[in-house]
């Protein structure tokens, strides 16, 4: 294969992304080796097994993400609004409407806020790490490079173009020839892997490694919104695993599962897909109201509304998103009786989703509410998901559902869910838990426009597009050639940038207060209003999380022990810490999946079998890999804990 | 001080503002809710039906949320020690009425989703005082990227645009020739999806003589945006006078020809005095792969289309 078949050409705006990714490479590198960062970088990042250091990780490449994401967005946006520009033509706009979808639930979404968990979770329950930190680390990897992969499609070899619901037989090898669709399906293989391995970790680390005392039902809600979120990964993942895998055999080896030749049966994709895809939207929206929960009771000063009736409705929405698969499909023609029973299991879902709005409203009932940055993004999420919520439920409706599916009503209401629900949730809690990372806080002033800017943009954007819907714009149509839904399109490109900005100037409040925010002395950074356990850590939080586990028995332990004045350390119960070793073994061996995911989106197979032998003799390694761990001397301890706290 | 409490307040109105600004769009005339047959007035019903619902909700959280932020809020000039409860964790009653609520509305939308359903799998009912008509038959086959309109009692084919007669229900049997796409007329009726290898099948119907927009829906690769087709909705005289022009002057459709038409790409409207349904049926398991095992090498290259897209648009 000659170089000029693998890279893409032709495309300015391409050409331009091959200069600036090679410009930040060699800067990068640059400065990492000018500053003599390279050990540092090794030792302290890409070896650890530390849950802090790898949700920051999880964080930084999601807001990476968000930023390739919308920068696709807005590329649309243009398109949409300047028609006869001709930006983008059909083919180009089809690759970046794909990555757009792809990019923004399986490398944002997700990662944002396994990143907040990862971070949150062992704090809030009391524990000293994951139950599994290699493993963790693991998972990052593979996260990362999944993402990478998915990531470089659009210079190396072509980005998908089937959209990110990857419907066969349109994404089988007859109509989808190259490695486009390859690389979504191995990008979203590998991480996948590490998906399913956080939720394994974080359920077993959940339900056995919480503080003597706590029962599941006084647990944190966002501990309980992460549990209930492990059981759908662990349910829900292999859907996707195993669909993808037959995919990838259909591609590559000729297999005929998902295509119109040899009898086969491109409509089983779309039943396997949205298995795992209906459940994976409440993995993205459960925690987000878990943040959500956390943000409002803090800031309204006040006990959570209903806990009981909070977890249940959790509970039951996660059981129900494996009910409901069909209603993505209504219009395949399932029959009347099919569609009824997915359309009231549907509506079905309003119920506890309405009740946890009902909850929120009355924990703000006789509270003392302060608007900061986390609150704005908690509050403004209630009036914006209603709109979402509701649309969702005339969507539910199957016979209207019939004049709204792949229009741009559906569009406009998965974006007031996703956007209203799980990014507002991503900024609510990095804003909100900021002080516990990295030591100050996010500068509220600045954090306020990034928020007026987002929110306005946000409806500015994406009301105007149910209207559009109900004119019969349908979604992914790269051209708007009809000239009523221009001037709503170029409103909603108007909000688009709105948000952009948003984002430009939240990005900006990380720098800023990085070089100006005050540095955090105490543990409880919102005036001393923290009601869970990760507020009663030191900042910056000690590499073993408790110096000596608290006894909890309540849902908000740290406002009884501030009344009683006491704090989680107690000097006489000091014992050595056990904690993992840092290894750089997950990144290297998630590096030979990587290659050998690459291997197999170009199809080179000795590349594949050379970077499985890797993967494989990486694990060999890891069997015979008998390092417990160390332990910190309680001497250690003393000295860190007793400069932490002033004693 | 003032600064904080009027953004407070803006926070509950900002969304309230966007409805009142937008609704003015209602003047646009949105297709789907200027129904021109039974089908989609029996949607439109629906939907104007569920909208109610959904006013409802809103006025009632916006209203509960705006109260909650004005009356709450930490700096409001003379709040009472008594509207600080910080212990308050629940109310079984209150709980009890807001889930039982919800239920009830969720059965309510239920009931008339279910009928129509059901209601849709037939054809429409007649309107009042006319005779019950037997549905034309009309089988809609969308191919990358462009739509076969059969008509095997009339014995005609068009492509890229249809004829139909007013006040009769059309019986559309939807499939494919190669991926999936579906067929939706919005001022007629929802849409349903076209498949390889299956059939499906979808009846609409128009009171109103008109020319109608109709498109593939579902995002089908680089020729998507140009798969697009006319209704011509005119009354059973009208109609019966095309479809004998039509049987009269067009050639009759070869197996060359259809090969060359069904190709990956773009062509024009076109008629002819029989149907392709003479040599391969594509909703059979023999048709499904009729179109990708002639033309495999085809859907690989790249089609120009947005110059084509934009002659035809913006002249």
């Amino acid at each position: 294969m000659h170089i000029t078949d693998i890279l893409v050409t032709g495309e300015p705006i391409i050409y331009a992304a091959m200069v600036s990714i090679a410009l930040v490479t060699v800067a990068i590198v640059f400065l990492l080796t000018y500053f003599k960062k390279w050990g540092w970088l090794w030792r302290e990042w890409l070896t650890t097994v530390d849950h802090k250091k790898i949700g920051i990780m999880y964080i930084l490449s999601a807001l990476a993400m968000l930023f390739r994401g919308g920068m696709d967005a807005m590329m649309m946006r243009v398109q949409l609004a300047f028609p006869n520009l001709g930006f983008l033509d059909s083919q180009h706009y089809n690759e970046i409407f794909t990555t757009h979808g792809t990019i923004m639930i399986i490398f944002m979404a997700m990662p944002f806020l396994i990143g907040l968990m990862n971070i949150i979770v062992p704090l809030q329950i009391g524990a000293r790490d994951f139950a599994f930190p290699y493993l963790n680390a693991l998972s990052f990897w593979s996260f990362f490079f999944g993402a990478m992969l998915f990531n470089i499609s659009f210079v190396i070899g072509g980005s998908p173009d089937a959209g990110w619901t990857s419907y066969t037989p349109l994404s089988g090898a007859a109509m989808s020839p190259g490695p486009g669709q390859n690389f979504y399906l191995m990008g979203l293989q590998l991480s996948g892997i590490g998906t399913l391995a956080t939720g394994i970790n974080l359920m077993v680390t959940i339900l056995k490694m919480r503080a003597p005392g706590m029962k599941l039902f006084h647990m944190p809600i966002f501990t309980w919104s992460t549990l209930v979120t492990c059981f759908i990964i662990v349910f829900a993942f292999p859907i996707l695993t195993v669909a993808l895998a037959l995919l990838t055999i259909d591609r590559i080896f000729g297999s005929q599962f998902f295509t119109l030749t040899g009898e086969g049966l491109p409509m089983m994709w779309a039943n396997l897909f949205w298995m795992w895809g209906h459940p994976e939207v409440y993995i993205v929206i459960l925690p987000a109201f878990g943040i959500f929960s956390e943000v409002i009771a803090t800031f309204a000063k006040k006990r959570l509304f209903g806990y009981n009736a909070m977890v249940w409705s959790m509970i039951i929405i996660a059981l129900l998103s494996f009910l409901v698969w069909v209603h993505h499909f209504f219009t395949m023609g399932a029959g009347a009786f099919v569609n009824s029973v997915f359309s009231v299991s549907t509506m079905l879902i309003a119920v506890p989703t309405g009740v946890k709005i009902f909850n929120w409203l009355a924990t703000l009932y006789k509270s003392k509410i302060e608007f900061t940055v986390p609150m704005l993004w908690s509050l403004s999420f209630i009036p914006s998901f209603i709109l979402g919520g509701v649309t969702g439920v005339m969507l539910g409706m199957a016979a209207a559902d019939y004049q709204f599916h792949n229009s741009y009503f559906l569009v406009a209401h998965f974006h007031y869910v996703l956007i209203a629900g799980t990014v507002f949730a991503c900024f609510a809690g990095l804003v909100f838990w900021y002080p516990k990372m990295f030591g100050h806080k996010m500068n509220e002033r600045i954090g306020k426009w990034a928020f007026w800017l987002f929110f306005a943009g946000f409806h500015v954007c994406f009301f105007p597009q149910y209207f559009l819907g109900l004119d019969g714009m349908p979604r992914r149509l790269f051209i708007t050639n009809i000239a009523e839904w221009l001037p709503l399109n170029i409103i909603s490109t108007v909000g688009a940038f709105g948000m952009g900005l948003g984002f430009a100037v939240f990005v900006y409040n990380i720098y800023y207060s990085y070089r100006y925010s005050e540095r955090e002395t105490t543990g409880d950074s919102w005036n001393g209003n923290g009601r869970t356990l990760e507020w009663a850590t030191t900042t910056p939080v000690p590499f073993y999380n408790f110096a000596t586990v608290p006894y909890v028995d309540e849902i908000d332990p740290y406002v009884r022990m501030k009344e009683e004045g006491k704090t989680t350390f107690d000097e006489t119960k000091l014992k050595p810490i056990h904690m993992p070793s840092y290894t750089g073994q997950p990144i290297i061996m998630m590096s030979f999946l990587g290659l050998a995911s690459f291997g197999l989106i170009f199809e080179w197979i000795p590349v594949a079998i050379a970077g499985l032998i890797g993967g494989v003799v990486m694990m060999i390694v890891r069997s015979f890999d008998y390092d417990d761990g160390y332990y910190v001397s309680v001497e250690e301890i003393k000295r860190i804990e007793r400069k932490a706290r002033g004693l | 001080m003032k600064n904080k409490h009027l953004r407070s307040r803006w926070l509950g109105l900002l969304p309230f503002s966007l409805i009142l600004f937008l609704s003015g769009c209602g003047n646009l005339e949105m297709t789907v809710l200027n129904p021109k047959g039974p089908v989609a007035q029996s949607q439109y019903d629906l939907i104007m039906y569920s909208l109610w619902f959904m006013l409802g909700i809103i006025v009632v959280v916006f209203g509960l949320f705006a109260f909650m932020l004005i009356k709450y809020r930490a700096n409001r000039p003379g709040r009472k020690e008594s509207d600080y409860e910080p212990n308050l964790h629940g109310n079984t009653m209150i709980e009890i009425v807001w889930t039982v609520i919800p239920l009830i509305i969720v059965i309510l939308l239920s009931i008339p989703t279910v009928t129509t359903l059901f209601d849709l799998e037939k054809a429409p009912e007649p309107a009042d005082g006319q005779e019950p008509k037997e549905p034309l038959v009309i089988h809609a086959t969308a191919a990358d990227w462009k739509w076969f309109f059969s008509y095997p009692e009339q014995d005609i084919e068009t492509v890229n645009y249809l004829h139909i007669p007013t006040d009769r229900p059309i019986e559309f049997m939807l499939t494919s020739a190669d991926s999936m796409s579906a067929l939706w007329i919005p001022a007629l009726g929802g849409q349903k999806y076209n498949m390889a290898g299956m059939m499906t099948k979808l009846y609409l119907q128009a009171d109103e003589e008109g020319v109608y927009d109709g498109r593939n829906s579902n995002f089908n690769g680089e020729g998507f945006a140009a798969q697009t087709f006319k209704v011509h909705a005119e009354s059973e005289e009208d109609f019966n006078s095309w479809v004998e022009e039509i049987q009269n002057e067009a050639p009759e459709l070869t197996q060359e020809q259809y090969n060359e038409l069904v190709k990956p790409g773009l062509t024009d409207e076109a008629s002819f005095s029989s149907t392709h349904l003479d040599f391969v049926n594509h909703a059979t398991t023999d048709g499904a792969d009729y179109v990708v095992e002639r033309y495999r090498e085809l859907y690989g290259e790249k089609i120009e289309l947005y110059d084509i897209d934009r002659e035809e648009t913006f002249e």
